[in-house]
């Protein structure tokens, strides 16, 4: 079986378990490899990278390759599709991952499939499109293929990788440098799990009425150690921080389980939650579309309904 | 300053997208076409940077006859010209197609700011600008918030998962802006008017000089094996409320085993 690279996201040094389920995906393709991309490389992503499965970490540390945005990193993978000639490179669609993902198909020339939520040891992506109304099949069909794949797609399995480190150094090309990074602003609240890798997610919508209003969503958030979504009415309010907004122009998430308060359901919404595996509704407006979408749903005033569930969890958690 | 701004027109937001049953390419006869909504923001950018800073705004798009209305629209809100790339040869085109055919004819023309949208609502790949950046070389700046241009200096706000970064680069560069970054104007009568008059020169694959073994369903990087419906989902259980609703959902998680 061949060598799988996979882009290693990280925060701050961690790294994020999309890139465990990348790991665990990359070992039933073939032997994965994994490829970490500007300074702060310890031994505790070290020990994750392993723990999943890694037999080599390419560490490429210069702190050059992170004062530009995406560019070294899919300069780097070039590096390594050529050096090594993998089978596949897997990469997380995120923002960062698919622009990454898009710039290494343009540079070696390859196929790339954005956005799959499985591939098989045949190499074939199933992608979930249109709101999740179609599911396709699809193959690259010259070059590497490159796969970017949803965080929530594979469950996590350890597996001992040895994760033996090799270092590599890349001289970036011109282009890469033209764009800077100057600062980073941090805007979300801590403590939460990350909304796009959340095995739970609660979000607010327009309903829930206030910044005051989101304690309680909060509440019920926490009381399942889930991610706090909202929707974009909410967050064009300024009631929660654009960062959390669900949908088209904000995050993907396919958790576990998605319970939408007070979201009437708009297209570009559920184009962001659609392919949840359970959701919940509450809604006061029973005409509201998102019920179509609910394995479970209650119309009622979210007020009254979210603090008793919260509580309920609460007593049978105990 | 000269800006060109990349317009993809898609199928009606509200429509229901199907592929085709012989190619395997989106349905674009089965629903009306509009301007991909994320562009509109895009298109009032290039107008704000334009009035802001003297330029003139050009729309470019690539896709079959009737994408000329997308061009249309953009002119009677308020932009210059328009570059309509159009040719049968072009159907079923991929992204590194489109972007290849797009970093074309962009190519050479003089663009200062080359302004796309963050995302196309048919495809949704995000991968169209920043393919384009890689192929002209020239700076990218993507997922912007926010612009400000001094001089040759372009400084924006880049999105993320936890905020923004601040990322800068000097002219020419490749923008796309996300939706949160202005409220795009709705076409006036007089622009609607004055569109009529404006130019729009329109290419086939052999007059941008494109490689016809590039573009294209048969030069295509990727294909389609198979794709199915997916059956609608089983209707779920909805209750009112009747003072006892957050313990009914407990009742259903519970037996979900998330509780
Ligand atoms: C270009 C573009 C991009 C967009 N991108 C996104 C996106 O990424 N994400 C997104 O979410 N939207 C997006 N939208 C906006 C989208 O079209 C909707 O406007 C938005 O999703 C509506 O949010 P909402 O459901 O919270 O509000 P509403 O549609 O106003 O619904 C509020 C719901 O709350 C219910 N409610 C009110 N009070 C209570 C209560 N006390 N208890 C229970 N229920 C209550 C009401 O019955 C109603 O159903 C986008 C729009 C455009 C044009
Ligand atoms: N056929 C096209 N013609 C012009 N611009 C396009 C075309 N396809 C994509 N784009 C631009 O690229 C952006 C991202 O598209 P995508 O990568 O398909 O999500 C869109 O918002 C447009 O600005």
């Amino acid at each position: 079986m061949g060598e799988v690279l996979v882009l290693v996201e990280q925060a701050d040094g961690v790294v994020k378990k999309v890139t465990t389920e990348l790991l665990t995906l990359a070992c039933s393709l073939g032997e994965p490899s994994a490829v970490w991309v500007g300074p702060g490389y310890s031994t505790a992503a070290e020990a994750t990278l392993a723990e999943f499965g890694a037999a080599v970490v390419y560490v490429a540390e210069s702190p050059e390759l992170a004062a530009h945005p995406v560019a070294p990193k899919a300069e780097v993978l070039a590096h390594l599709v050529s050096e090594k000639s993998p089978a596949a490179v897997l990469v997380a669609s995120t923002a960062d991952g698919k622009e990454a993902a898009g710039r290494l198909a343009v540079r070696i020339d390859s196929g790339v499939i954005t956005d799959a939520v499985a591939v098989s040891p045949e190499l074939v992506a199933t992608q979930s499109v249109f709101g999740g109304s179609t599911v396709v099949h699809s193959r690259v069909t010259s070059g590497t293929p490159i796969f970017t794949v949803r965080p929530n797609s594979t469950p996590p399995v350890a597996s001992n990788g040895a994760a033996v480190r090799s270092d590599i150094s890349i001289t970036l090309s011109d282009a890469a440098r033209k764009a800077s990074v100057t600062g980073s602003t941090v805007a979300v609240k801590g403590g939460r799990p990350e909304l796009a890798e959340a095995a739970i997610v609660v979000s607010g919508g327009r309903g829930v009425g206030s910044p005051e209003g989101f304690a309680v969503i909060e509440a019920l958030a926490d009381s399942l150690h889930g991610a706090v979504g909202a929707s974009r009415a909410a967050t064009d309010a300024g009631w929660y921080p654009h960062q959390y907004q669900v949908g088209q122009t904000g995050k993907t998430v396919s958790p576990q389980l998605y319970i939408a308060n007070g979201i009437s359901g708009a297209i570009q919404h559920r184009a962001g939650m659609q392919t949840s595996k359970t959701i919940i509704v509450v809604n006061k407006d029973a005409e509201a579309p998102i019920f179509e979408l609910a394995d479970y749903g209650v119309v009622g005033d979210l007020f009254a309904v979210v603090p008793q569930l919260t509580q309920e969890i609460g007593k049978r958690s105990a | 300053m000269k800006i060109a701004v990349c317009v993809k027109q898609v199928p009606d937001t509200w429509a229901e997208k199907k592929l085709r049953s012989d190619d395997s390419t989106l349905d674009r006869e089965a629903a009306d076409g509009v301007m991909n909504e994320l562009d509109e923001y895009a298109v009032e950018e290039a107008l704000q940077l334009g009035e802001a800073h003297g330029a003139e705004v050009t729309i470019v798009t690539m896709g079959p006859e009737r994408a000329g209305e997308t061009i249309r629209k953009a002119l009677s809100m308020g932009a210059d010209a328009g570059i309509h790339l159009v040719d049968d040869g072009l159907h079923g085109s991929d992204a590194l197609a489109t972007s290849y055919a797009l970093a074309t004819i962009l190519n050479g023309r003089g663009f200062d700011l080359i302004i796309f949208g963050s995302e196309s609502t048919d495809a949704r790949m995000s991968v169209v600008p920043a393919m384009v950046a890689e192929r002209l070389g020239v700076a990218q700046l993507t997922f912007a918030q926010k612009v400000e241009i001094a001089g040759s200096d372009v400084t924006i706000e880049r999105v993320t998962d936890s905020g923004y970064d601040t990322v800068k680069a000097s002219l020419p560069v490749v923008l796309s802006v996300v939706e949160k970054i202005n409220e795009p104007r709705y076409p006036s009568f007089k622009g609607i008017m004055a569109a009529k008059k404006k130019p729009v020169e329109t290419l086939t694959v052999a007059d941008a000089g494109l490689d016809m073994a590039r573009v294209g369903a048969s030069a295509s990087w990727s294909a389609v094996v198979d794709f199915a419906a997916r059956p609608p989902k089983a209707a779920g259980t909805v209750v009112t409320d009747e003072g006892d609703g957050g313990v009914k959902i407990a009742d259903f998680l519970t037996g979900q085993k998330f509780i």
